[in-house]
């Protein structure tokens, strides 16, 4: 089975830009990924392309062939849409054309504008990723959700609002030199756990900003690495994807993200890895209790124990499981659409040891990205090594 | 407001007029398990012979959350309390009403009918202490 190398990553930064158009966001991000790559456009072969509410944000559907163009690349595109994983849907099917020997050359990415619709406009698009008729029109939003579940979680397995705080707070500070941040500012405890209610018991900043930006990817065979003499020492080496009922309230737990769970198993089971092997983990911290249940799926901590990690200094830069050393959602931003590819492209860089946070990892070998669509419905994983 | 809206939904409509007029249902698989219409076949294995089952009279609360940041559709509404509440075979989500959102515990029995929201006038579910 042919082998997936990351040849090249390209990110925007992440943020309040609304006057620039998603095909600007993509083509900047793609054209990063051309140069960090150097792989000839001419020789891609597919468009694998994630994008959630492009209707509701500029009217755009059909944003395939668009962002191909933008791009500047001749091949058939696909918009792959799994509300905020869509763009690592995307890549899971690109890595499946590469081993099934059907491809050599994919371009992968995604890229969401948001900001324009403002904070009213981007809370009810995000919004229509839950069950429309049996929870969003009982007034349940995005933030809402997560804030069912950690009070489900609190409930079940204790902690606190001032745990969840200090993963705001860790990730904000793993942003301070990451110049695409959305946010380069420290905080503090108190004014997470003082900072105006969304959805209690989550605050302001317990949740991830609304961003516009756009991440890029190419993806190559291991021969057409070799080949081409394209310099590509990260490899994916395990995917997986796990599902769930759409609402929250048809699932058996409240407090988990099985779909996740399932996820990270198929991925770990193709990489042939166990949790123990983990140097790095780029996850879906959309609200502080998000991470909680990341890290959990991901078999870092057992369930209902991860909650007090970032208490403890052990998922923060230089503790013994650095969860979100590009600052996460949390401070980087969430362009829904970007997001996923926005993740591979951090463990990549952090495995290369060209990201401004490589320093914190310099022995690493085993990165994962963790993306989760809506109430985690949807959970896409992937395991990224080093192969030189 | 689109002329969509005005549509009814067939089967979740429906259910709900049931649930106001104090006869609601689920549907119920012939291995026992619960789901919300509208549905051709059992989300949990897959049986096509589903029929409506009485909804308990009262459900319990099982988390909550006060919304303070709405969508426009219920930028009047806010603050609000939004609730899973487990009915045994199925659970729902809907608003608690008539209770300080202070008030608020997890396990605490509620029934469930249909109000208007503030904002439009739209129907949803609502929950009220037992
Ligand atoms: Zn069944």
């Amino acid at each position: 089975m042919p082998g997936v190398r990351v040849a090249g990553v390209g990110v925007t930064s992440f943020g309040n830009a609304p006057e620039r158009t998603g095909r600007d966001l993509f083509g900047e991000a793609s054209a990063e990924a051309f140069s960090d790559a150097g792989v000839d456009r001419a020789d891609v072969e597919s468009l694998y392309y994630g994008n959630f509410m492009g209707e509701l944000a500029e009217h755009q559907g059909h944003q395939g062939p668009l962002m191909a163009e933008a791009a500047g690349i001749r091949a058939p595109a696909t918009r792959y849409e799994t509300a905020c994983a869509s763009s690592s849907a995307g890549v899971r099917q690109a890595v499946k054309d590469i081993r099934n020997g059907e491809a050599d050359v994919l371009l992968v990415g995604g890229a969401e504008r948001m900001t324009n619709l403002g904070t009213a406009g981007a809370t009810e698009a995000l919004a229509i990723a839950a069950d429309d008729l049996w929870e969003v029109r009982q007034g349940m939003t995005f933030p809402g959700a997560y804030a069912l579940m950690a009070r489900a979680y609190f409930e079940q397995f204790g902690g606190t609002r001032e745990d969840l705080a200090e993963i705001a707070v860790k990730n904000h500070e793993h942003a301070l030199d990451n110049e695409q941040a959305q946010y380069n500012s420290e905080i503090s405890v108190e004014q997470v756990l003082d900072a105006p209610m969304v959805s209690e018991p989550l605050g302001l900043y317990d949740s991830c900003p609304i961003s516009d930006g756009a991440a890029a990817a190419v993806l190559v065979s291991d021969e057409y690495a070799t080949d081409h003499d394209v310099d590509a020492p990260v490899a994916i080496t395990g995917t997986g994807q796990g599902g769930d009922q759409l609402a929250l309230h048809d699932r058996e737990h409240l407090a988990t993200s099985p779909a996740a769970d399932e996820a990270a198993a198929e991925a770990y089971d193709e990489a042939g890895i166990s949790a123990a092997d983990v140097d790095l983990a780029e996850v879906h911290d959309c609200f502080t209790i998000a991470e909680v249940l990341a890290i959990e799926s991901l078999g870092l901590y057992e369930t209902g124990e991860g909650v007090d990690a970032a208490t403890r200094g052990e998922t923060a830069a230089g503790g013994e499981n650095p969860v979100n050393l590009s600052g996460g959602l949390k401070a980087k931003g969430h362009p829904v659409g970007a997001t996923g590819v926005g993740q591979i492209a951090d463990v990549v860089k952090l495995l290369r040891g060209d990201h401004v946070n490589s320093d914190a990892v310099p022995d690493a070998d085993v990165g994962v990205a963790h993306n989760a669509g809506g109430t985690v419905a949807s959970a896409v994983v992937h395991v990224m090594e080093v192969r030189e | 407001m689109t002329e969509s809206e005005d549509v009814r939904n067939e089967g979740f409509d429906d259910a709900l007029d049931a649930v106001a007029e104090g006869e609601g249902y689920y549907l119920e698989c012939s291995n026992g398990h619960g789901s919300l219409p509208p549905r051709r076949v059992c989300p949990d294995c897959g049986d096509t012979e589903l029929t409506e089952q009485r909804l308990p009279a009262s459900g319990e609360i099982d988390t909550y959350t006060v919304t303070h940041v709405a969508t426009p559709n219920f930028a009047d509404d806010a603050p609000y309390v939004v609730a899973i509440a487990d009915f045994g075979p199925v659970r729902l989500t809907g608003q608690l009403r008539g209770v300080d959102p202070d008030a608020v515990e997890t396990g605490q029995v509620v029934g469930v009918d249909v109000a208007t929201t503030e904002t439009t006038g739209e129907r949803l579910l609502v929950f009220e202490r037992r």
